[in-house]
C-alpha cells in the first residue's frame, strides 16, 4: 500500500466490468448504482480517484443510508393486490411518530438518537445499534466496539449527551450445539456468547456506565449470524439539543488515531456473510474504552463552556461520513495527510475510510480553538484541525496540497437512485400440537422444562460481570427479589443523583412468533415492551419506542414481505397504544451462504422493540418478586389458546399457526388501568406474562420471592374458551400481567379494575410448595419453589 | 466553614461524580480535580483536609488495578501527599482508589520504625476470575478508622470489581491484626466470628475477608465496597420489600470524615 491515489476506470466500463469493481473493493454497490456513478462522473469527463468512489459506496451503503427503508415496495399477499408502498420508514415508522404527535418529543429520526424531555434541566437521548457482522467474526471486540459505537452516538447527538445506561440484547446459536454441525468457517455459539459478553463487560464497565437492561436469546439460526444489539441513554442539558454547522468553522478531530482497523464496515455490513469472511479480520476494530473516556470528560466541559457548534461521531465510513454529514448543506474542505496515524503507510483513501474507534468530529469556531486544545491537553486528548467547513456545498478532500477528491454534496447526498423491490408474503403452514392434557398428569416437569430453556433460565451469570451500579442511581436493578436474584421486568435509574425524578428501559423481542408471522412478531415485541415498562411502574402517556430490526436479505422477495409485515405491525400498534417512535435502525443482510454447498441460512426475522419511559417518582415503583405470605395472585388480561411460536410448544418440537395476537384495545385499557393501581399503591408485585405464560409468571415471582403458591387456573379470564390445563398455563397470548395484592386491597383493585379481565388465582403461601390446580379441580402441578428455581439457574450457570 | 474535599480524577475514573456528591450530602465543599492539575501546581492539595480517590479504571488498569496511577502519584506528587499525611489530612480510596492506595504503600502503611513507603500488599484478581458485580454484607472491626468511627456493627454496600482480593504475607496480616487496622470484612451477620466466609458472600476470596483496611492513625482509609453508591434507601437491591431508614448505609462513612475535618481543621 502506497501514499498514491488510485482512478477507477468505469468511463468505459461495461456491467460486467462495474460488477467486477464493485465486488473487488468489497463496495457493496450494485448494477443501477454502478451506473449512476458511470454516468456522473461521465458529464465530469473523467474517473472517480478511489478515495471518491469510496466516499460514495460509504455513504450509498445500506448501513449508512437504508435504502431498503426508503425504496419502493411492490408489495403482494395470495388474493389481494398488489400494493406500492413508498417507503417503510416514511409510510410505517415516521409517520407513526407524527401522528402520535407527543409534545415532549425533542428530536425523532434527525440526529445520531432520538431525544425527549426528562425534567426541568435535562433531556434524554437513546439509541440502539447493532454490531452483527463484526461480532460474528471477533466477538470480544465486535461487541466492545458496538458498545463503544452506540455511546457516541449519544456524545454525538445535540452537542453531546452524559451516558447514563446502557442496554444489550444478544442473539446467539444454542449453547449446546454439536461442533460437527457449525456451519464451516463460523465459530462455536459459546465462544461467540462468551466473547461477546466480555466485549461489553470489558468496554461498559471501564467506560463507568451501568449495564442495567437486557437480553439473551437462542435459537439455531442464529449460529452462524450472531445478533448483537448496544443501547445507550444519555442526559442532555435542554439548551444543547440543537447543532448546526457555518462556513469557516474548523473541522476537529477528537479523540484516538487513525489506523488500518476497520476498513469498509459500512460495506462489509451490507453484504452477506459467508464461509470466508472470517478472514476478513481487518474490518472489525480493537476498542479502547479509556480513549473514549476520556474523550467524553473532555467533550462535555467543552459543551458546557459552548465551545463547538456541532458534533458526530466518527462511525461507519470514518471521517467520510462524519464530515461529509456534518457538511452535507455547507461544503468542506479537508487536509489528509494532517491526521494522527497510529503508523505510517496508509493510502488516502484508507485514512478518510478508516473505523478506527475512538473519534469525534465537532465543528469549532476558530476564536475557540485555543480553549478547546486547553481542554483536551488537561484531559489528554488529541485533538487535530483537519480543515474547516466552507460555502462550496463541494466535499473536497486533499492529500500534501493534491486535492484527491471533489464531490458535489448534492450528488452525494442525493443522488442515490431510488430502489424498487418486490416483496411477497404467504402465511406459513405448520402442524398444529394438541393439548397434552391426556397424557400428562403433573405439568411441573414441563414447567421446568420451560424455566431450564435457554431463553427463559436466568442470565445471572452474565447480569453480574456488567456493573449495574455504577453511577449510583440504578434503583430497581436487572436482579430483584429476597436473594437478589430474580428476574426484573425493567431497570428503573435516577440519572440526577438526589432527585426521585426516574427513567424506565425495558425490551420487547419474540423472533419465534415470525416463524408464523412477522406482523404478529412486531406487534408482540411492542406490546412485551411496553408491557414491562407498565409492571415496574411506568405508563403508556410517557413512554417512546425505539425500532432495531434485523432481518435476512432484503433483495429476496419472502424476507422483505416478513420486512414489510412488521413494518405494519409497527404503525398499527405503536398509533394504538400512543407510543411513538423516536429513533431505530435496521440490519439486513444477516444470513450466511456455504460457498461450497451454496446452502442459504437467514436469520429469523427479528425485530428488538426498545422502551424508554419517564418515571415522576421513583417511590412508586414495584418489583415483580411477591412480598408477602397470604396476599392475593391475580391474572390482569384475557388469555387466548394462542400457543403458536410458544416455548410450550418449541419444547415439544411444534411451531403451531395461532401466535399471540396483539389487541390494542384490551392492550391499552388493561395497561392503563394497571399503570393507575400500582402508582396508586394498591399493588404490591407485578410481572407481566411471556416467554411460558402464565406458568413460568407465577414460577418466577414465587421463588423469587422467596414463598410457595396456591392457585386454581380455572379462575384465569379467557377471551374465548380454552379447555386443557395446559393451553391455559403456558399460552403467551399478550398485555396479561401477574399481580400481587394485599388482603385489605383486594376490593379497592376489584373496584379499580372494573373493565378489564381480571381474575383471583390464589395466594402467597409461607411454605415452598408451588401448587397449581387445574379445571378439573385436580393438582396439574405440584412441586416446590426449590425445583422450580433450580431448574431455571442451573442452565446457564457458568 | 465547611471542609474541602478532593475527589481526584484521571483517565478512566468513573465514580467521580457520585463520590463528590456523597460528600457534598455530608456537608462538605468539593472539588473534582484531574491530576494533571495537582502535578501542575494548578491546584494545591493543601487546600482541601480530605482527598478522595474513587473508584474506575485508572489508566485502563493497564498492568494492574490502580498501578499506573499509583506510580504517577509515587513520583510526581510524593512531596504533596507525604505533607498532606503529616499534616493529619484525611485520605480514602474507594474500589480502584483503595487499589491506588496499596501500591502506592500508604496502606497499610510503613512496617514499625521504616521510614520506607512500600507496597506490602496487593489486590489480586478475584478467585472467581470474573468481574463480580454484588451486594455484599459487611461486618465492622473494631478499628482506630476515623471514617467508620459509631458506625454500624454490620453495613450492607455493592461491590463491583474483578481484582479485589486483598492479599498479603502472614506476617503483614498479623500486623494488621495486632493494630486494628482491618476496618471492614466481609458477610460475618449470620456465622460466628471464627468462620471464615464463603463466596459469593466474599466476592474475591479476600485474605481473613478483609473488605477495608486503614493505617495505624485511621486517617487513611481504602475498601473495595462502594459507599457512594448507598446514599438512599432507593439504592438498596430489596427496597420494594423491607422497610428501611430513608438514609442508605454508605453515607456515614462520608459524613464522620466531614465532621472530623469540622472538629480537627477550622
Amino acid at each position: 500500500m502506497s501514499n498514491k491515489v488510485n482512478e477507477f476506470q468505469i468511463l468505459n466500463a461495461d456491467d460486467a466490468e462495474l460488477m467486477r469493481i464493485s465486488q473487488e473493493g468489497t463496495l457493496s454497490l450494485n448494477l443501477n448504482e454502478m451506473q449512476t456513478i458511470q454516468s456522473h462522473f461521465a458529464k465530469l469527463q473523467r474517473n472517480p480517484t478511489d478515495v471518491e468512489l469510496e466516499t460514495i459506496a460509504q455513504t450509498w451503503s445500506e448501513h449508512c443510508v437504508h435504502k431498503t427503508f426508503k425504496s419502493i415496495i411492490l408489495y403482494s399477499e395470495e388474493g389481494k393486490e398488489t400494493e406500492q408502498i413508498d417507503g417503510l420508514f416514511p409510510t410505517y415508522i415516521q409517520r407513526a411518530t407524527e401522528v402520535i404527535d407527543k409534545p415532549w418529543c425533542v428530536s425523532v429520526f434527525s440526529d445520531n438518537a432520538g431525544i425527549i424531555e426528562f425534567d426541568e434541566t435535562f433531556n434524554l437521548v437513546f439509541k440502539v445499534e447493532t454490531h452483527n457482522h463484526p461480532s460474528a467474526i471477533e466477538p470480544y471486540g465486535g461487541a466492545g466496539t458496538g458498545i463503544g459505537g452506540v455511546i457516541r452516538d449519544s456524545l454525538g447527538t445535540g452537542l453531546g449527551a452524559k451516558p447514563i445506561l446502557n442496554t444489550d440484547v444478544f442473539c446467539f446459536g444454542l449453547p449446546d450445539t454439536p461442533y460437527e454441525k457449525l456451519p464451516k468457517g463460523t465459530l462455536h455459539p459459546k465462544r461467540v456468547f462468551k466473547g461477546v459478553v466480555a466485549g461489553v463487560r470489558d468496554y461498559g464497565n471501564r467506560m463507568g456506565i451501568p449495564t442495567a437492561n437486557g437480553a439473551i436469546l437462542f435459537d439455531t439460526r442464529y449460529t452462524a449470524n450472531p445478533l448483537v444489539f448496544c443501547g445507550n441513554v444519555g442526559l442532555i442539558p435542554i439548551d444543547r439539543c440543537d447543532k448546526s454547522v457555518e462556513p469557516g468553522d474548523l473541522i476537529v478531530a477528537v479523540g484516538g488515531r487513525t489506523g488500518r482497523d476497520g476498513i469498509h464496515g459500512a460495506t462489509f455490513s451490507s453484504a452477506e456473510l459467508d464461509d470466508t469472511s472470517e478472514s476478513l479480520g481487518s474490518v472489525v476494530q480493537i476498542g479502547n474504552p479509556i480513549m473514549e473516556k476520556k474523550i467524553v470528560d473532555a467533550l462535555l466541559q467543552a459543551r458546557d463552556q459552548n465551545l463547538y457548534r456541532s458534533i458526530t461521531d466518527c462511525g461507519a465510513g470514518g471521517f467520510s461520513s462524519a464530515v461529509g454529514e456534518m457538511g452535507e448543506d455547507t461544503g468542506a474542505e479537508v487536509h489528509l495527510e494532517r491526521v494522527p496515524l497510529k503508523y505510517e503507510g496508509l493510502a488516502p483513501w484508507e485514512i478518510w475510510l478508516s473505523e478506527a474507534q475512538e473519534r469525534m468530529v465537532i465543528a469549532v469556531p476558530p476564536e475557540n480553538l485555543d480553549e478547546l486544545m486547553e481542554i483536551c491537553e488537561a484531559e489528554m486528548v488529541e485533538a487535530t484541525v483537519l480543515g474547516n467547513f466552507t460555502d462550496t456545498h463541494r466535499l473536497q478532500v486533499f492529500y500534501d496540497g493534491a486535492i484527491v477528491a471533489d464531490l458535489d454534496m448534492k450528488f452525494l447526498h442525493k443522488g442515490l437512485p431510488q430502489h424498487i423491490k418486490k416483496a411477497t408474503w404467504q402465511p406459513p403452514q405448520h402442524q398444529e400440537m394438541p393439548s397434552r392434557d391426556s397424557q400428562t398428569e403433573n405439568y411441573a416437569e414441563d414447567l421446568c422444562r420451560l424455566l431450564a430453556s435457554p431463553n427463559i433460565a436466568s442470565k445471572e451469570s452474565v447480569i453480574r460481570q456488567y456493573d449495574h451500579e455504577v453511577q449510583g442511581g440504578v434503583v430497581i436493578k436487572p436482579l430483584v427479589g429476597i436473594a437478589n436474584d430474580g428476574p426484573s421486568d425493567a431497570c428503573v435509574t435516577t440519572p440526577v443523583i438526589g432527585s426521585e425524578k426516574a427513567v424506565i428501559v425495558a425490551n420487547g423481542i419474540n423472533p419465534k412468533y415470525s416463524d408464523v408471522d412477522a406482523y404478529i412478531s412486531a406487534a408482540s415485541a411492542i406490546d412485551e415492551a411496553l408491557r414491562n415498562i407498565v409492571a415496574v411502574g411506568g405508563t403508556l402517556e410517557k413512554t417512546a419506542l425505539l425500532d432495531n430490526f434485523c432481518w435476512g436479505n432484503p433483495d429476496k422477495p419472502d424476507r422483505l414481505g416478513a420486512l414489510v409485515r412488521a413494518a405494519k405491525a409497527c404503525y398499527d400498534i405503536a398509533i394504538a397504544y400512543g407510543t411513538p417512535f423516536i429513533s431505530g435502525k435496521d440490519s439486513l443482510y444477516n444470513e450466511y451462504r456455504d460457498t461450497t454447498t451454496g446452502e442459504q441460512r437467514a436469520i429469523p426475522s427479528t425485530l428488538l422493540i426498545s422502551a424508554i419511559c419517564v418515571m415522576p417518582n421513583i417511590r412508586n415503583a414495584v418489583t415483580m418478586d411477591v412480598k408477602s405470605p397470604g396476599n392475593l395472585i391475580y391474572v390482569v388480561g384475557n388469555t387466548y389458546a394462542e400457543l403458536g411460536g410458544s416455548h410450550y410448544f418449541g419444547i415439544h418440537n411444534f411451531i403451531g399457526n395461532t401466535a399471540p395476537a396483539v389487541r390494542p384495545d384490551e392492550g391499552k385499557l388493561t395497561m392503563e388501568k394497571l399503570s393507575t393501581a400500582i402508582n396508586s399503591g394498591l399493588v404490591r408485585s407485578c410481572h407481566d406474562c411471556s416467554e411460558g405464560g402464565i406458568g413460568v409468571a407465577a414460577a418466577e415471582m414465587a421463588f423469587s420471592g422467596g414463598y410457595g403458591m396456591a392457585l386454581n387456573i380455572s379462575n384465569v379470564p379467557t377471551g374465548e374458551e380454552i379447555t386443557s390445563d395446559d393451553f391455559l398455563l403456558f399460552s403467551e397470548s399478550n398485555s396479561r400481567f401477574l399481580v400481587e395484592i394485599e388482603p385489605h386491597h383486594q376490593e379497592a383493585f376489584e373496584n379499580h379494575m372494573v373493565g378489564v379481565p381480571t381474575g383471583c388465582l390464589g395466594v402467597v403461601t409461607e411454605t415452598p410448595e408451588f401448587i397449581v390446580n387445574g379445571l378439573t379441580g385436580k393438582y396439574v402441578i405440584e412441586t416446590t419453589i426449590d425445583t422450580l428455581k433450580s431448574a431455571w439457574q442451573t442452565p446457564l450457570h457458568s | 466553614m465547611k471542609p474541602k474535599v478532593l475527589v481526584l480524577r484521571t483517565a478512566g475514573t468513573n465514580c467521580d461524580a457520585e463520590t463528590d456528591v456523597a460528600f457534598q450530602l455530608a456537608g462538605a465543599e468539593t472539588d473534582l480535580v484531574h491530576i494533571q492539575n495537582l502535578i501542575s501546581g494548578k491546584t494545591n492539595l493543601s487546600d482541601y483536609q480530605i482527598l478522595a480517590i474513587p473508584g474506575g479504571f485508572s489508566y485502563g488498569d493497564d498492568i494492574a488495578a490502580g498501578i499506573l496511577l499509583a506510580v504517577e502519584m509515587k513520583h510526581k506528587l510524593r512531596k504533596t501527599l507525604d505533607q498532606f499525611v503529616v499534616d493529619d489530612k484525611l485520605i480514602i480510596g474507594i474500589c480502584n482508589g483503595f487499589q491506588v492506595l496499596v501500591r502506592t504503600g500508604l496502606l497499610p502503611g510503613t512496617e514499625n520504625g521504616s521510614p520506607e513507603i512500600t507496597q506490602r500488599a496487593t489486590l489480586a484478581m478475584n478467585t472467581s476470575a470474573k468481574f463480580e458485580c454484588r451486594w455484599v454484607e459487611l461486618d465492622t472491626q473494631l478499628s482506630p478508622c476515623i471514617f467508620t468511627k459509631g458506625i454500624k456493627p454490620h453495613l450492607y454496600l455493592p461491590v463491583a470489581h474483578a481484582e479485589g482480593k486483598f492479599t498479603a504475607p502472614p506476617d503483614v496480616l498479623e500486623e494488621l491484626e495486632s493494630n486494628s487496622q482491618i476496618v471492614f470484612r466481609y458477610g460475618r451477620t449470620s456465622q460466628s466470628p471464627s468462620d471464615k466466609t464463603e463466596y459469593p458472600h466474599n466476592p474475591n476470596g479476600s485474605d481473613a475477608d478483609i473488605a477495608g483496611i486503614c493505617d495505624v492513625t485511621g486517617r487513611i482509609f481504602g475498601l473495595m465496597p462502594h459507599p457512594e453508591r448507598f446514599l438512599t434507601k432507593y439504592n438498596h437491591p430489596r427496597w420494594t420489600r423491607e422497610n428501611l431508614p430513608e438514609e442508605g448505609d454508605g453515607l456515614a462513612i462520608f459524613k464522620n470524615a466531614v465532621n472530623y475535618a469540622k472538629a480537627n481543621f477550622s
